[in-house]
């Protein structure tokens, strides 16, 4: 087992893609790791209202606008508190009085609706807040007065939930705003719009700022969940918790397999009985149900999962082919020779065995990791997922039982089952090409 | 060449084509079998006696590289046949094989008389029941008792496998059986046994052998002539009484030598180094960097000098020589 | 008329001489039926005795199946014995445990058939020689090197550094088996066992590889227990030659005195067919015993060759066992037919 045999990966193209696919999932676990480290990302992810007011509810990515003729429109977002660039106007009345005008100027071009409008006030006074009126001109040149009101230091306007504003507009807000009025259907008027957003401060001291968002039906790369949660973050998390998982179960449980096929093989008698006895007995219990079971009563967190597994795993059904070649090998003449310079037990179960079947292990390691990674998804999508942290299963989890299939939201189950399936894919295709390179010269020896 | 010959191999030519290259496992190889006689292929590990099997049972695995020659079989060219009618007409019909390690090449899980009769059923169009009778009158050819018949291969010796190897080899009474290394993992009164029984049905049915083997005092035992075969070339073929008297080429004269003898004085010798590899046999002499009779002409490829009647591949007989046999590079064609 | 005797005496010289001492040693195997009910057993080694000198070199020559293989694995412990003892200096090393037999075992080098099979694929030569330092406690690093290169040097493998990181595969069986000698030597051994140590290598190779162990023996005053079935070969550097059969050690001499004068039917029959290269071979039958070396399970009564000895004396070979007769000094055979004091072979009955 050295390098010239490596370098035989070269000859499988299959392989080779799968390592890049790999290489770049790894790649792709360091990366989110270190931009977005766990503590940060899991209060992200819990976050609420407060850390995703900005996103649109449930929408997919901006990119499927490519493969659509009537696009989507994306959020159209006016800060004041962060942008400078925003017009206003301050107009002094008299010593109390300030006139603010903010101007939103925009162009629409979508071929849909919005989802809804939405503005966020935010204002400093001592005792009498500002008072605000909206005025809103279409590209046609009307102008609609949508809301007069008074605000509070922390204030929120919805616009698409303004019920007397629909009966005035007779229809939905967000899509009666931006309506032709000309058409039979509704289509929106496409063009310049513009929001004049007129505050009435009563303190010399006092003024207000404004968020603005009229929120898009597409949104980012990954588009959002019904919480506005950028899925972007639940894909790029669940990639470093999958293949740890999956690594980890499969690696742990490959190498304590073999250790234990070695042991008991080599000193046979009662031991390799009740090892094999072991196995056969494991071998009938059913996996997952045992796992909902634990989840369901005991605990849901990854690692007592990841432990269970592991423990359920180590007496596979691999202990028997195992054994077999060990038996093989346990009479083999280097075998019978460290036997006779001196070598013990222990050293030749580690150094001499292991060694031999190690290239064996390999491919059926590596086929191992996709295994564990969707065993650890199917829990997630039965709800039994570490609750914690956002893994791909926990994304579909999500999708199923807030409808998403129903809604034709289907990018948010295709997108966690994609990589799910490009990790299974990758590896497996490694696994399989290291399985033809390692395993003739095992034969052949 | 008379009416006595049974086969005739001109030019025998088999290479390998590997990832490292061409391997030239019989290069142009030439020799004469008669009828009811045994020749010995006489040579060691890595010298292509095992591929020159394969070349005349046209057993060829599908790396060839370059496979011809000529194969007169009573006169008859079979190289000329289709692997089709090679397969129904020649092989274990007219030249059986008895592999090396036989004994192992046994199908564990199909007892012994059915194994045995399967070529009377394939090729001869033997019913069961009468191939059946046939591979029981093989055991009793071979000394294997006939109860054995519905034994499993792992309830044999070794000494019975290879006996039932040889049986299958005989079933369907070829004119020539290819044995390769048929004794060498046997014990020594096994060997003896088995070389008996070799002996006996070459008296008694006139088959005549191709003896494969680098084990010189066992292929006496069986040899009525003998060729020496070194890196894939014949370098030396003589008949029995004058080859293991006085062995003519240098390589020939050493192998002799290495053989430790139960009485006498002399210490065996050895011959240092390695054969060279088939993958790039040396311009030249092949023997020439392990011969301790080396001189200069060696450097060029010797030609095959009849001396005697007998070819010796050896600058050392150029004298003597009646007759001069020009040597074939490979590459060119002959 | 020559007295039964026991082969102990054979050697006369002072007990400080001699190596190994075996004594009545039975190695059985139990034959178990489901893996605990006891069937029979496998009686591989049956009743035997004999004496190692210092720097001696012993053959043990037999077939498959004659018990060899036990009798060897026995002296390395790797089996061990059902009963009987054996001596090494002096020490009764038959039920060694932990450190002891790990101290015993640096003292034998182990040779084996197969040298591909005798060396871990994985690791490369100087890792091969490194282990057995290892194990032994040979902490020193700069120690072990010497050592390593010192063991390669001395079985011919040279230039050292050419083989130091070849791996066994990228050797031929002749430079396999020097490793595996240099492997038996680096310990420096009292005793080196030698299991067909050339049978799997052509012939033009073995010479070369039995000059070696002669001269290791020379020069380390090794004793050498040299195992083959191959009678040709064993004049090489053997004194004694022992020959087995069907558990027995049969008989016991020198080897010149083998050679010239068997006296075991069994012996004789090696002797008769080994071949010799001639090409009157190819004229007639060699004459080989019937029948096959029997079954160490239920081996025949009395002696055990008696189904396939020409001289097979009815009421006699089939009902006792033959102790050993002495018929010449320094001779030892089991054989009905020297109870009467004659002292070579006789002809066979027509």
């Amino acid at each position: 087992m050295n390098l010239r045999q490596f370098r035989e990966i070269t000859r499988y193209p299959s392989a080779i893609i799968g390592l890049i696919i790999i290489i770049f999932l790894v790649g792709l676990s360091i990366y989110t790791v270190i931009a977005l480290p766990y503590e940060e990302a899991v209060n992200k992810w819990r976050g609420g209202d407060r850390v995703w007011q900005d996103n649109p509810r449930g929408v997919p990515p901006t990119w499927v606008n490519l493969f659509r003729s009537k696009k989507l429109p994306e959020s159209i977002i006016f800060d004041t508190a962060t942008d400078e660039t925003i017009q206003k106007q301050v107009t002094p009345l008299d010593e109390n009085l300030t006139d603010i005008v903010y101007t939103f100027q925009f162009d629409y071009t979508a071929d849909e609706f919005p989802q809804e409008i939405i503005l966020f006030f935010t204002s400093t006074f001592e005792k009498k807040a500002p008072y605000i009126s909206l005025l809103w001109k279409t590209p046609d040149g009307r102008e609609i007065n949508i809301g007069d009101f008074s605000i509070e230091r922390a204030y929120t306007r919805r616009i698409s939930q303004d019920d007397k504003l629909a009966k005035e507009l007779g229809g939905p807000p967000e899509v009666m705003l931006f309506a032709d009025p000309n058409s039979e259907e509704r289509i929106p008027l496409k063009g310049t719009y513009t929001l004049e957003i007129a505050g009435l401060a009563f303190e010399p001291e006092s003024t207000f700022n404004v968020k603005s968002i009229i929120y898009g039906k597409v949104f980012g790369l990954a588009g959002t969940d019904h919480l506005r949660r950028d899925l972007v973050l639940g894909l790029l998390w669940g990639t470093p918790v999958a293949l740890a998982f999956g690594l980890l179960a499969a690696v742990i449980t490959s190498l304590l397999t073999m250790f234990i096929a070695a042991t008991g093989t080599w000193f046979g008698g009662w031991v390799d009985s009740l090892i094999q006895r072991i196995t056969e007995i494991n071998m009938m219990l059913p996996v997952l149900p045992i796992l909902i079971m634990v989840g369901v009563f005991y605990s849901r967190s990854l690692w007592v999962i990841l432990g269970v597994v592991i423990l359920l795993g180590i007496f596979s059904a691999s202990i028997k082919s195992y054994r077999a070649m060990f038996m093989q090998e346990r009479e083999a003449g280097y075998i019978q020779a460290a036997k006779a310079y001196g070598a013990g037990d222990v050293r030749i179960i580690f150094r001499y065995l292991v060694p031999r079947i190690f290239p064996v292990l390999i491919p059926s390691l590596v086929v191992l990791i996709p295994s564990y990674v969707f065993l650890e998804a199917s829990l997630a999508v039965l709800g039994l997922g570490d609750p914690i942290m956002p893994t791909w299963g926990k994304i579909i989890n999500d999708a199923r039982v807030n409808g998403a299939l129903l809604k034709g939201q289907y990018y948010w189950v295709l997108e966690p089952s994609f990589m799910l399936m490009l990790t299974g894919f990758s590896f497996a295709m490694l696994g399989f090409a290291l399985d033809r390179i390692f395993n003739p010269r095992l034969r052949g020896m | 060449m008379n009416n006595d010959t049974l086969l005739r191999a001109e030019d025998l030519v088999l290479y390998f084509k590997t990832r490292r290259g061409l391997v030239q496992a019989v290069d142009h190889v030439s020799f004469e079998l008669h009828k009811n006689k045994a020749v010995v292929i006489l040579g060691e590990s890595g010298c292509g006696k095992t591929s020159m099997a394969k070349a005349i049972l046209r057993l060829l695995p599908r790396n060839v590289g370059e496979y011809r020659g000529k194969i007169l079989l009573n006169g008859q060219d079979v190289m000329q046949l289709s692997d089709e009618e090679y397969r129904t007409q020649i092989r274990w019909v007219k030249i059986s094989m008895v592999p090396q390690a036989a004994m192992n090449a046994l199908n564990p899980v199909i007892r012994v008389g059915e194994q045995v009769a399967e070529p009377a059923i394939i090729h001869l169009k033997k019913s069961k029941e009468e191939a059946l009778e046939m591979a029981r009158e093989m055991f009793q050819n071979v000394g294997v008792p006939v109860d054995f018949l519905t034994r499993y291969p792992f309830e044999l010796s070794g000494g019975m496998r290879q006996r039932v190897a040889i049986a299958m080899a005989l079933i369907t009474k070829p004119d020539l059986i290819v044995l390769d290394e048929p004794t060498s993992a046997l014990d020594l009164l096994t060997q003896a046994n088995i070389m008996n029984v070799l002996k006996t049905i070459k008296w008694e049915t006139g088959t005549s052998y191709i003896l494969i083997t680098h084990d010189i005092a066992t292929s006496s035992e069986l040899a009525d002539e003998v060729a020496v075969m070194y890196a894939g070339q014949i370098i030396e073929v003589n008949n029995a009484e004058s080859f293991f008297a006085e062995p003519l080429h240098p390589y020939s004269q050493k192998l002799m030598a290495s053989v430790p003898k139960l009485y006498g004085d002399e210490e065996p010798d050895f011959i240092p180094g390695r054969p060279p590899s088939l993958l790039n046999p040396p311009t030249g002499c092949r023997f020439a960097d392990r011969c301790h009779l080396r001189f200069d002409k060696c450097d060029e490829e010797p030609p095959t000098f009849i001396v005697g009647g007998h070819p010796v591949k050896c600058w050392l007989y150029e004298q003597e020589a009646s007759q001069v046999i020009p040597p074939v590079s490979a590459g060119e064609v002959s | 008329m020559s007295v039964a005797t026991q082969p102990q005496s054979v050697s006369t010289q002072s007990q400080d001489d001699i190596l190994v001492s075996v004594q009545n040693l039975h190695v059985w195997f139990e034959l178990k039926k489901w893996g605990f009910s006891h069937v029979g057993w496998v009686r591989a080694v049956d009743n035997v005795s004999f004496d190692l000198k210092r720097g001696e070199a012993i053959a043990i020559v037999g077939e498959s199946g004659c018990g060899k293989s036990s009798l060897m694995k026995t002296l390395l412990l790797l089996n061990r014995p059902h009963k009987g003892r054996i001596l090494f200096e002096g020490k009764d090393i038959s039920n060694l445990k932990g450190k002891e037999l790990k101290a015993f075992r640096s003292q034998i080098g182990f040779v084996q058939q197969d040298p591909y099979g005798a060396l871990p694929p994985f690791m490369p030569v100087h890792r091969i020689l490194d282990e057995p330092l290892v194990i032994n406690g040979v902490t020193n690093k700069k120690e072990r090197e010497e050592r390593i290169r010192a063991a390669l040097a001395e079985v011919a493998l040279t230039p050292v550094d050419d083989f130091l990181n070849k791996y066994p595969h990228m050797l031929s069986g002749g430079q396999q088996q020097r490793v595996v000698i240099a492997r038996a030597m680096i310990l420096e051994p009292k005793l080196l066992v030698a299991d067909e140590p050339v049978s799997m290598l052509d012939a033009s190779v073995r010479v070369e590889i039995l000059r070696l162990l002669r001269k290791l023996q020379e020069q380390h005053n090794l004793s050498v227990m040299y195992i083959t079935h191959d009678l040709s070969t064993v004049r090489f550097f053997s004194e004694r030659i022992f020959v087995m059969y069907a558990g027995k050690l049969v008989e016991q001499t020198h080897i010149e005195e083998l050679l010239n004068n068997p006296l075991h039917p069994y012996a004789k029959a090696l002797l008769t067919g080994t071949s010799v290269p001639d090409a009157a071979n190819a004229k007639h039958l060699k004459e080989v015993p019937p029948g096959e070396p029997p079954s160490l399970v239920n081996p025949p009564s009395g002696c055990r060759f008696h189904p396939r000895c020409e001289h097979f004396m009815a009421g006699k070979c089939e009902v006792d066992e033959p102790p050993y007769f002495e018929p010449v000094p320094g001779h030892l055979v089991q054989c009905w037919l020297y109870e009467d004091g004659r002292t070579s072979y006789p002809e066979p009955p027509k």
